[in-house]
């Protein structure tokens, strides 16, 4: 059996878990609350359209997008009830994820209940009156047991729906099956990404076939099939709540949650600090895939408790800066500014950067003598580039085009997996790539010289939440970290995950890194 | 006794000028009589006949039973104390017939030996022994208008209402169910208004005939006093047919 394999059935339990006890809260709230409302709606026209619209306007929003937008939302009032009443409540993970899935379950529940109700014919709707009937009992006897096989079409639908779209809850901080396919696209890992479609549809297709069920036994009032379909969902409840259970529960209050954005070098350092801190005594569990803004703020709101930022990030996405004082002066103005507009500690440079730079196959950018920016102008006009999702939107590209006057033939976006390849294809000329990510040497592909010092350092940083601000414990556990990994070895550690013969998981990467560390100290 | 005193209805939003349904419409049905009520259609006779049990509400007048003015009870409760068979029939289609005709008795929170029983003795009396647990899909057009009539008379009412209720049978189920609804009545000592577009039914089964006409009660009285004096040309109009039959069915019958 593969290595990967093993890992992914390993995960399984907790992934699964979380997977199912998110999806059938989700689709439990959005019954109970779609349900009322379509037989509101199935008695007053006027309500119909607007609701029905709007419920099917949240549908046309992509679900990555509305699961993300819950986060800053709960956020948001999470810090309003800290104010108003004294208690917050944590805006990363299950809230946000239950919210969003709860919205997306809606439409179908909404739209199968007022169509089945209003297709219900006036003479049947008579009859119920004629016999003494009140009009309850005229919705309750009669025209929701009608209406019940619509209904049940329509939650059967949400239940595939929300299982599938909750595995994009794993960005916004809530583990679920998701982690397997985000995981694994950053790591070139397609046992992961496969695992984790499979295990998702079939998921979808267990619910889907015990609904289908309950849907048959409740129709035909067959007790047996009724009881089988309640049993089935209880069995998938229990399973998903026992892998859940040994989460140790007077640990929870001194377990350390480290972060890690949605990508190879963050899995990597994460696993190393657990490691590290695991030797220290400490109880450990890692937030991995967050998007990045979101672990920033996950972490001012003390929701994990540290993660692995890099200098050039805070300086222009959170601070808004656009000017370059020297690296320094512009880590201690970081420092300075994290500590006093939240409280975050900045403990120390972990000693490589990880910087946007941009870059060509070697020998491309060799034909065309290519070498530095000022280079790359000249023949910008007939190149494409390419980026991940967010370079060009960030403040430096757009100082980096006009202090160079770059302007490309074509521009196009990537997952950063796929921007290497594509790179390396030549479905595009030039790509903006990270300068410790082992898959630059891994690809032939070579980084392009910035004279003009227009691009920020990125130097990895270590971030600590506000609430272990005077743990001094925690900082000198933290402390070995300081300036002790060179970019060559990060480098190497991060080509472990991509590199196409013998691909190594984060676990054994760090793992790999740790060994080297050591060495390396032992000197 | 059902009194129907001076009521107009107009469907629709009040005001929005629709043709009235009914003008000024009075008719009374002493108890235990068996009253047809007949005219042609759009007339406005199940408007008549939804007004005695509050299926309807008139816009004007009032509507008494046993001598009280109706508009001021529950209606789901006074629905219950009287039997009402639709011109569809309106089973309910995810019911058996026997849960179709413990309806009533179930809504009355009837203990349940009691509503087995009743639902035993009416599917008896309605000749449905055999079909007390299947599903109304499954019955003929003729029984499904005799469970209807079955679940109309379950909670023992004394005023049974009956909308066409043999609209869609072939004559000889027809004449074979009018015949137990007749027997039914008179066993019951029921007070029964029935809906019909037949006069030589009327004439054959009521003992008042109430004729109507554009919302209006045109002449209401025993067949004997409708075929003597006819109040007007649509009336002795719409005896004809039976008259030129019957004089048909005699020399038929006699040559
Ligand atoms: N729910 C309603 N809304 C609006 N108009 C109605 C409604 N029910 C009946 N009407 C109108 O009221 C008038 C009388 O209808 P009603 O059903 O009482 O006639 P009817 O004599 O029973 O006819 P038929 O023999 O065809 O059953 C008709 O013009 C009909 O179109
Ligand atoms: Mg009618």
């Amino acid at each position: 059996m593969d290595a990967s394999f093993r890992e992914a059935l390993a995960l399984l339990p907790d992934y699964l878990g979380q997977h199912v006890l998110l999806s059938l809260a989700a689709l439990a709230l959005g019954i109970a609350i779609s349900l009322p409302l379509g037989i509101a709606a199935a008695r007053r026209p006027r309500l119909a359209a607007p609701l029905l619209g709007l419920a099917g306007l949240v549908q046309t929003i992509p679900g990555l997008a509305l699961l993300a937008l819950f986060y800053p939302v709960l956020l948001a009032l999470s810090l309003l009830s800290q104010d108003l009443f004294g208690f917050g409540f944590r805006a990363l993970g299950f809230l946000p994820a239950l919210a969003a899935l709860t919205l997306y379950s809606m439409l179908p529940v909404l739209r199968n209940t007022v169509t089945a109700l209003a297709g219900i014919e006036p003479a049947i709707r008579r009859a119920a009156q004629g016999v003494g009937m009140t009009p309850r009992q005229s919705l309750l006897l009669v025209e929701l047991p009608l209406a019940a096989p619509v209904i049940m079409a329509g939650i059967r639908t949400a239940a595939v729906w929300v299982v599938g779209t909750a595995t994009l809850s794993t960005p916004i901080g809530q583990t679920s099956l998701g982690n397997y396919i985000f995981t694994g696209l950053q790591t070139e890992n397609w046992v992961f990404v496969l695992f984790g479609c499979v295990a998702a549809a079939l998921l979808a297709l267990v619910l889907d076939q015990l609904l289908a069920l309950a849907g048959a036994g409740l129709a035909a009032r067959s007790r047996p099939r009724l009881i089988a379909a309640a049993i089935g969902l209880l069995l998938v409840i229990a399973a998903s709540l026992s892998s859940l259970l040994p989460a140790p529960s007077n640990a929870t209050q001194s377990r350390l949650l480290i972060g890690a954005k949605n990508f190879g070098e963050q899995y990597i350092l994460a696993d190393l600090l657990a490691a590290r801190l695991g030797k220290a005594g400490y109880v450990t569990a890692t937030r991995s895939d967050l998007g990045s803004s979101i672990a920033f703020r996950a972490l001012a709101a003390n929701e994990i408790d540290l993660y692995v930022e890099y200098s050039g990030t805070l300086w222009t996405s959170q601070m808004h800066r656009t000017d370059m004082p020297g690296r320094a002066s512009m880590l201690a103005q970081i420092a300075q500014w994290l500590k006093q507009h939240y409280g975050i500690v900045m403990a120390g440079r972990l000693g490589f950067e990880n910087a946007y730079v941009l870059a060509m196959r070697a020998d491309r950018a060799q034909a065309l003598h290519i070498e530095s920016l000022s280079d790359l102008a000249v023949h910008a006009p007939s190149l494409r580039i390419g980026g991940d999702f967010e370079f060009f939107s960030r403040p430096e590209w757009r100082a980096t085009a006009a202090a160079y006057g770059l302007a490309f033939a074509m521009q196009r976006q990537y997952q950063p997996e796929f921007l290497y390849r594509a790179a390396a294809s030549g479905d595009v000329d030039v790509i903006s790539a990270f300068s410790s990510d082992g898959r630059v040497a891994g690809y032939g592909l070579t980084l392009l010289a910035d004279p003009k010092a227009v691009l920020p350092p990125y130097d990895a940083i270590l971030l600590v939440a506000p609430r272990h601000a005077h743990d001094t414990r925690l900082l000198a556990a933290l402390h070995p970290f300081e300036n002790t990994i060179p970019l060559p070895l990060m480098q190497q550690a991060n080509f472990l995950l991509s590199r196409p013969s013998a691909r190594q998981t984060p676990a054994q990467a760090a793992q790999w890194l740790e060994q080297r560390l050591e060495q390396k100290l032992a000197h | 006794m059902i009194e129907i005193l001076g009521v107009s209805k107009t469907y629709g939003a009040r005001g929005a000028g629709g043709p009235a349904a009914l003008t000024n419409l009075s008719l009374t049905v002493p108890d235990g009589e068996f009253l047809a009520l007949i005219g042609p259609s759009g007339c406005g006779k199940t408007t008549t006949l939804g007004l005695i049990n509050r299926l309807v509400d008139p816009d004007a007048g009032e509507v008494r039973l046993e001598g009280r003015d109706i508009a001021g009870q529950d209606a789901a409760l006074l629905r219950r104390s009287i039997g009402y068979v639709f011109q569809e029939a309106g089973l309910f289609p995810h019911l058996t017939v026997a849960e179709n005709i413990a309806m009533t008795p179930r809504l009355m929170g009837w203990p349940k030996a009691e509503t087995q029983a009743r639902v035993t003795e009416l599917l008896a009396l309605v000749r449905l022994d055999a079909f007390a647990q299947r599903m109304p899909a499954q019955l003929s057009g003729g029984q499904r208008q005799r469970v209807a009539l079955a679940r109309a008379l379950a909670a023992r009412p004394h005023i049974l209402l009956l909308d066409e209720p043999f609209g869609a049978l072939d004559p000889l189920t027809r004449d074979e169910v009018a015949q137990d609804v007749r027997d039914i009545h008179r066993r019951l000592k029921l007070t029964t208004v029935m809906v019909t577009h037949d006069m030589t039914e009327a004439l054959l089964l009521a003992d008042r005939i109430a004729v109507m006409r554009d919302g209006a009660l045109v002449q209401a009285g025993t067949p004997r006093e409708l075929v003597a004096h006819p109040a007007d040309g649509f009336v002795s109009a719409m005896l004809e047919t039976p008259r030129r039959r019957a004089v048909a069915l005699a020399n038929a019958l006699h040559a």
